[in-house]
């Protein structure tokens, strides 16, 4: 009987009772993010195979409404999606050292990362609708093929959007994170969460490193037709 | 925890990496290539995914083997839907 209780007295308290271990517990955390991840990729994966399908179908409509974009903010936008991988790379670092002053820091530059990047979407989206070019609300196409350069948007929206609301759910998931880290919630034995939105936050950069190229570079050059 | 705790130097490197992989595939696209255009931007951009899945994410410290089969399996399923899809719209001379 009395060797029984510091048994129990020694287990971390951030194990839950349904795992026999703490590296137990975060394996099976991050294995179940992987399989919530495969599905936003199957999610994202349709709308790049239909923008790949229909690319390949109206090629010259495709390259008309891809001269539309802004290079150099979807470039900017790039970059400063990459450093907000950075410093959520550096922020789950802290958690995993126990330091709670690296978590709080570095995630709070990621939600001003963050910011950025759909601060500089949002002028964008604005030079876009002030031109017209929001297929069904607002909508004018002065050149030829006016229907299928709109199909080219509406994938244009449809994506960014998403890809959008993304981020807006993972500022939401990591302001929640900096809050408990701050509050002293985490330790360098239980971080589970900090990990796991830190998966989160780097798919959600993921889906901008192929939409950047797709979007904004590939049909760059062309001569349309 | 036997959680693999890479340096800090390790993941400011990535990044110049990512820096770096971002300016070339950026420079490139001022450059007409023709069809090699879309080769190079998904060949620059899978580098960038591979060094943000394998470092940042952490995949290549990954001991639990069947998160690793997860991860492969979703791929790969992604993989039939893009490969299948194209092969079907690029071999149809009617479209």
């Amino acid at each position: 009987m009395s060797d029984r209780a510091p048994a129990i007295a020694t287990h971390s308290p951030g194990l839950q009772h349904h795992f026999s271990s703490m590296e137990q517990q975060i394996e099976a955390s991050v294995m179940g993010m992987w399989v919530f991840l495969i599905t936003e990729i199957m999610f994202f994966g349709g709308m790049f195979c239909g923008y790949m399908v229909y690319r390949h179908l109206y090629y010259s409509a495709w390259v008309a409404g891809s001269q539309k974009m802004d290079f150099w903010w979807g470039t900017i936008n790039t970059i400063v999606l990459l450093c907000s991988s950075l410093t959520m790379a550096l922020g789950v670092r802290g958690a995993q050292l126990g330091q709670r002053k690296a978590v709080v820091i570095f995630l709070l530059i990621t939600i001003l990362f963050g910011l950025g990047f759909l601060g500089i979407k949002g002028i964008e989206y604005h030079g876009h609708w002030t031109e017209h070019q929001f297929p069904g609300l607002n909508w004018a196409w002065p050149g030829a093929d006016g229907n299928l350069v709109a199909l080219f948007f509406s994938f244009y929206w449809a994506m960014t959007g998403f890809h959008a609301l993304h981020m807006v759910i993972g500022l939401g998931l990591v302001a929640f994170i900096v809050y408990q880290a701050w509050k002293g919630r985490y330790s360098a034995e239980y971080y589970t969460p900090v990990e796991t939105v830190g998966l989160y936050w780097h798919f959600v950069d993921i889906v901008w490193i192929y939409l950047y190229p797709l979007l904004y570079l590939i049909s760059h050059k062309h001569i349309s037709g | 925890m036997s959680e693999h705790i890479a340096s800090a130097k390790l993941y400011i490197g990535v990044w110049a990496a990512l820096m770096c992989l971002t300016t070339i595939t950026a420079a490139v696209s001022w450059i007409e290539l023709g069809p090699f255009n879309i080769v190079v931007a998904l060949a620059v951009a899978t580098c960038k995914m591979l060094l943000v899945a394998l470092f940042f994410m952490g995949v290549k410290y990954i001991n639990q083997k069947m998160t690793v089969v997860v991860i492969i399996a979703g791929l790969f399923w992604l993989f039939i839907l893009l490969a299948l899809s194209m092969t079907d719209y690029v071999s149809r001379p009617w479209a």
